[in-house]
């Protein structure tokens, strides 16, 4: 092993330019990100003097009236954050098992290549293909999964009736596609930190391939597949133009009807800014710090589990 | 290191700053070597960019940039002073006024336009509708073609039994609010959703983006209404119905009906006014104004002697340019009035 450098004494004049720079860099992030939160929470007043508390729960949402509640658009980002990972976890956690674990080099190349490009389409472009090509088809298979599914309970109330090609789930189906990729690259960095030793002693056992991966892949990797699929959630929740194309931007919505058209936080943000006034626009702030606020969390959560899981593989490795 | 890269920064912001001024001091009559900058309505953003074009070909040493963004957002612009002009289908609210940086400033009227209701219905090339009727049919209370306060509205014509899809905006517009104000003030309290740029629709309704949007539902869409200006509506090659007006006539929406409902106006003495469900025997009820402002001294006298030079162009040989593009020009008193008002600019 290599002694460790020690830099003490007088650092060079270069170095001290670097590391002015290092620091003033960091402190522009977190100066942006606290300007922001600052001003946000300052224009977002006129909202709540208006409307109080029942801002948080009102499920109006009508502007020609000064009327302003985001419950509806809460449950909006919500309830298609969760189709989407419904969706998308068990595909590509299975995705990322395969690459990992039975692919060989020669397939698992060209699968990596392709799942890495679907995450740099921009996402203006996954709106508008779900709603010029896929919305109208979805329509008819939803109505089909309606009439499947009727007078079973809870599945006839979530395949609900009269769907729409723009709804919660069409916007769920093209959140899922987008932030398959990003749980996939991170879930197949996190299994591939499994030891070799661990899996060769499953072997050893006996084990089949699968319940190698059951004993040795998956309690190994568990915290980082969850933090994995907490970026996804991120990703899912803040995603505006695709949502705001396929969602339906219908207003007051809170319904577990998944074919129902619905709203998003981002979503509303971006169809009505435009044209707002003021009070309109205050409560569209609002909404924003809301969404951060969560997205920061959810964030927060999910790079703690991350990390703390990465840590505990390297230290076994 | 540090201090080579500040100095590098400041040396090019001042080089930048030299060279606009320079620019600036070009101009001499009329505006001449200025650059203006608008935001705004994007109702009228067709008409912006064919004037833009046919006023720097006869004045090119002017140049003007119209970004859209929509009313409310030209309104913020031009209150900040962020643009030398800002055109907006409404007028400033009271608590907004309190925030305009620039000091006076006056409305100018533009153009009137029509929106009309476009529909997909085969077999059916002429429709009338009241406005009662048409709040019904957006509120859902009315869900198939054949019913019998359609048929009222259409004595003559043989309605199918198809069932009606009602398409709205799914953006903030200035055409939901005069819709939406329409039938406020005409469908008497048979509208209950108020009046917004944004109204809380059924949630068995549809929504598209922008004008195109809803006019794609409705072509794709048989049985399918919805709320169209009549430069998409004709570009889309939709059927549009005839709307009952303050006179008790079935007026169909045209460049002719549009203009009409400006002729009998009450104009205020700041030149804005209401073609909302006008009288007029051939006005067509929902009629959409919009209006460009500019600051009555600008900040800048050279920008400000453009604007003015510009909007004097926009309210008279610029009006002809409106018919080709489905717009209706000022009827004679408005322009008038326009003309009144580009006047008490004095940069």
């Amino acid at each position: 092993m290599a002694e460790p450098l020690h830099l003490r004494g007088t650092p060079s004049r270069s170095d001290q330019a670097f590391r002015g720079l290092a620091i003033g860099a960091a402190a522009v992030v977190l100066l942006v990100l606290a300007l922001i939160a600052i001003e946000m929470s300052g224009r977002m007043g006129p909202v709540l003097d208006r409307m109080g508390f029942d801002y948080f729960t009102s499920r109006r949402w009508s502007p020609g009236e000064r009327l302003f509640g985001a419950l509806p658009f809460l449950w909006g980002t919500l309830y298609t954050a969760i189709i989407a990972l419904v969706l998308a976890v068990p595909v590509s956690l299975l995705v990322a098992l395969f690459v990992t674990q039975l692919a060989s080099p020669a397939v698992r190349k060209p699968i990596v290549y392709v799942l890495d490009l679907l995450a740099v389409v921009p996402s203006v472009v996954y709106g508008l293909w779900g709603v010029l090509v896929l919305a109208q088809p979805l329509q008819k298979v939803f109505l089909a999964i309606h009439n499947a599914v009727d007078g079973i309970p809870g599945l006839q109330s979530i395949f609900g009736a009269s769907p729409q090609g723009r709804s919660f789930m069409t916007a769920g189906i093209i959140l899922a596609i987008m932030i398959t990729p990003i749980i996939t690259s991170l879930a197949r960095e996190v299994i591939e930190t499994t030891p070799q030793n661990e899996k060769e002693a499953a072997y050893a056992l006996g084990a089949t391939r699968w319940e190698m991966i059951r004993a040795s892949v998956l309690p190994h990797a568990k915290g980082g597949l969850v933090g994995a699929v907490m970026l996804g959630l991120g990703r899912a929740m803040g995603e505006t133009i695709a949502a705001a194309l396929v969602i339906g931007s219908s207003i007051g919505q809170i319904t577990i009807n998944a074919f129902a058209p619905g709203n998003s936080m981002p979503a509303v943000i971006a169809n009505e800014w435009g044209e707002a006034d003021q009070l309109h626009k205050s409560a569209m702030i609002a909404l924003a710090l809301l969404l951060f606020a969560i997205t920061v969390i959810v964030n927060l959560v999910s790079s703690a589990i991350v990390q703390r899981s990465l840590r505990r593989s390297r230290g076994t490795a | 290191m540090k201090l080579w890269f500040v100095s590098l920064v400041s040396v090019g912001l001042l080089a930048s700053c030299g060279k606009k001024k320079e620019e600036g001091a070009t101009g001499t009559n009329a505006g001449g070597g200025a650059t203006i900058n608008g935001s705004g309505s994007t109702f009228q953003k067709t008409f912006q960019e064919v004037a833009i074009e046919g006023y720097t070909k006869a004045h090119p040493g002017t140049k003007i940039n119209y970004g859209g963004g929509g009313s409310g957002k030209g309104r913020q612009d031009f209150a900040d002073m962020v643009t030398d002009y800002g055109c907006s289908d409404g007028t400033f609210k009271d608590e907004e006024k309190a925030k305009i940086k620039g000091g006076e400033f006056v409305y100018v009227p533009i153009l009137l336009g029509a929106a009309t209701l476009s529909y997909n219905l085969a077999g059916v090339d002429k429709l009338q509708l009241s406005a009662e009727t048409i709040a019904k049919i957006f509120q859902r209370e009315i869900k198939k073609w054949d019913d019998p306060a359609i048929a009222a509205d259409n004595p003559n014509v043989k309605l199918p039994a198809t069932d009606i899809i009602v398409a709205h905006r799914s953006d903030g517009s200035g055409t939901t609010q005069n819709f939406t104000k329409y039938l406020d003030k005409a469908a008497g309290g048979a509208w209950k959703l108020k009046s917004g740029s944004t109204v809380e629709w059924p949630s068995d309704t549809q929504a598209g983006n922008g004008n195109s949007g809803v006019a794609q539902i409705v072509k794709s869409t048989a049985g399918a209404i919805g709320y169209v200006d009549l430069p998409d509506a004709k570009a889309s090659g939709l059927k549009y119905a005839s709307v009952k007006n303050a006179a008790g006539k079935y007026i169909e929406p045209s460049v002719a009906s549009a203009q009409a409902a400006g002729e009998k106006l009450e104009v205020k003495d700041d030149a804005t006014f209401d073609p909302i469900n006008a009288a007029g025997d051939a006005a067509y009820p929902i009629t959409m104004p919009t209006w460009c402002m500019a600051y009555v001294k600008a900040a800048d006298a050279t920008k400000g002697a453009a604007v003015k030079a510009y909007f004097q162009y926009m309210v008279t040989d610029g009006q002809k340019l409106l018919a080709e593009i489905d717009y209706a020009a000022l009827p004679k008193p408005l322009q008038d009035k326009a003309v009144a008002q580009v006047a008490k600019i004095t940069p």
